[in-house]
């Protein structure tokens, strides 16, 4: 009879429990902050940080520089998505061609994108092409690495029951492989999506005049530390949004299992 | 069903001929079977028992191309087997559905031809023949671990092959309802007039369905026994002439394992 009340004051905790670190941080600060244990100019309070965001939203000044990191972002890893997967692909379906590219994808792979800002500069000058390309640098290693990876896991018994049933070379890839492979190559794709999200602000770097990552920067050399930390905030929230939002997609397209949770 | 079954041939439908198998396991060759011959006729049901690891699942995976690396003759209606082949279908301890796929899908996935009404046709038939037509579009984990074995035995025989090979099918069934997979084998083969072969650990089982029972003995794999079943189906399992074979098959086991008493194997 009160399963239907106990199941709502689960729910309430559950909510609690997921944003009670988050607000006890939060109310930590601010209380360390006006106690003066704090200095503003090291980091603000909290209650600044909010004024600062909530001008910074009504003015449509933050929106706008979401808006133009976010575009560059899903451009660069739109490319990096399109290219990672198809090389991913091909790679891991072939042994020859892993053999032959596997070198240089290992020696590139730790080069962190920071480090090709200058060589981007020269190949592709300071405009948005240079930004795009740094983006896409950080987006493209997790993308073709978790889909060489994901072929590479095939279940071998799931190939043998189609060599039995002699099944074309299209239908075993379409059919065996890639579903099989789907999940880590959207682990791949969301990991890639989050270091393009996160290159940003390296990829700002190269003479932006707008966006979150030359927002930052920006305010960093004008000694605005409450904008400095509105922008990074902004950073980790939109991130967390387009993490939601792939889990969210993958879900839809998993039909077939049910998926562990944690205990 | 079918219409496969209308040449009669000559050569026997599988002739096994001094077949022997070594795995190389840290580059030391590992007898795994050891001048192995048999001869399969065309319509025949074959039941193998044997203990553990002496290479019945070696044997099947030979005959359905899956291993090619062995030395004696393997011929399918005089024809060496050289690889796999839609003549032969094969159905594995666990059913190995695509997880991904649904019931329909699954059947479906071993036929060569497009989508079309034949195909449909096809696929239907085959899931009347085991019982599913109602579960086309449920997805493999949403069945039970029979119905999951019988959508794996559809899409085994949706490609009409001559020879159907089952390893240890119901193995991992609970008693009543491996009972009554077996009842659906013989269904399914007074239907089809497949030949089958079937590795169990089931002594029973191998009497209720086999034609013959081949008694393996392990380190090397070879074949120790080959009994004939010459009982009218139905079987009743509870026979005086059941019994004996039972009790003669039992009789190979505790010579090689000494253990006089215990049923078990
Ligand atoms: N890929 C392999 N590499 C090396 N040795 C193998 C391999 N597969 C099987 N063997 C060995 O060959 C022997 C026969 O194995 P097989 O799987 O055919 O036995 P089995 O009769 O099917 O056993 P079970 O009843 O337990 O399924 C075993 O000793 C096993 O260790
Ligand atoms: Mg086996």
């Amino acid at each position: 009879m009160t399963s239907g009340s106990n199941r709502h004051l689960q729910t309430s905790l559950y909510v609690v429990q997921y944003f009670a670190l988050l607000l006890i941080l939060v109310v930590a600060w601010q209380a360390l902050s006006d106690l003066g244990y704090i200095q503003p100019i090291i980091l603000p309070p909290p209650s600044r940080v909010l004024a600062t965001l909530w001008g910074m939203t009504t003015s449509g000044l933050l929106a706008r520089h979401i808006g133009i990191s976010v575009i560059r972002v899903l451009e660069g890893f739109g490319i990096a998505a399109l290219l990672g997967l198809a090389l991913g692909i091909g790679i891991g379906l072939s042994r020859t061609l892993d053999r032959m590219t596997g070198l240089l994808i290992q020696l590139i792979k730790p080069i962190p994108p920071i480090a090709w800002i200058p060589v981007a500069i020269l190949w592709f000058g300071i405009g948005e092409q240079s930004k795009v390309y740094i983006i896409f640098l950080g987006a493209f290693f997790p993308v073709i690495i978790n889909t060489i990876d994901g072929i590479r896991q095939t279940d071998h018994k799931l190939v043998e029951v189609a060599r039995i049933l002699e099944v074309s070379k299209s239908r075993f890839i379409w059919q065996v492989v890639l579903p099989g492979a789907f999940p880590t190559i959207m682990t791949g794709l969301r990991v890639g999506l989050m270091v393009a999200w996160m290159c940003v602000v390296a990829a700002e770097l190269i003479a932006a005049g707008s966006g979150v990552g030359y927002l930052i920067m920006d305010a960093r050399q004008l000694s605005q530390s409450d904008v400095v930390v509105v922008g990074m905030i902004t950073i980790g929230v939109i991130g967390k949004l387009m993490d939601s939002l792939i889990s969210l997609l993958e879900k839809r397209v998993i039909t077939w299992k049910s998926v562990f949770s944690g205990v | 069903m079918s219409t496969k079954h209308n040449e009669r041939k000559t050569e026997p439908r599988l002739g096994i001929e001094g077949l022997s198998k070594n795995y190389l396991v840290r580059s030391e060759a590992i007898p795994a079977l050891d001048g192995i011959d048999l001869t399969i006729e065309d319509g025949e049901f074959v039941a193998i028992v044997g203990s553990s690891g002496c290479g019945k699942s070696t044997l099947l995976r030979i005959i359905a191309g899956l291993e090619t690396d062995y030395a004696g003759r393997v011929s399918l209606a005089g024809k060496s087997i050289t690889g796999p082949g839609l003549d032969r279908g094969m159905v594995f301890q666990e059913h190995r559905l695509l997880p991904w796929l649904t019931v329909e899908q699954n059947v479906r996935f071993g036929l060569k031809t497009g989508y079309s009404g034949e195909v449909r046709k096809l696929v239907d038939e085959h899931l009347d023949l085991v019982g599913l037509s109602g579960f086309a579009n449920a997805y493999p984990y949403q069945l039970s671990g029979g119905m999951a074995q019988r959508v794996a035995i559809a899409r085994a025989l949706v490609n009409q092959p001559e020879l159907l090979l089952m390893d240890e099918p119901f193995g991992a069934l609970d008693a009543l309802t491996r009972i009554q997979m077996q009842q659906e084998v013989l269904r399914i083969r007074k239907a089809e007039k497949t030949t089958m072969i079937l590795v169990t650990h089931d002594i029973d089982e191998a009497i209720f369905l086999g034609d013959r029972v081949v008694v393996m003995s392990s380190r090397p794999g070879r074949i120790k026994r080959v009994i004939k079943v010459d009982l009218p189906h139905p079987r009743d399992r509870g026979s005086y002439e059941f019994v004996k074979i039972r009790q003669e098959i039992y009789r190979e086991f505790f010579k090689e394992a000494e253990l006089p008493f215990s049923y078990a194997i």
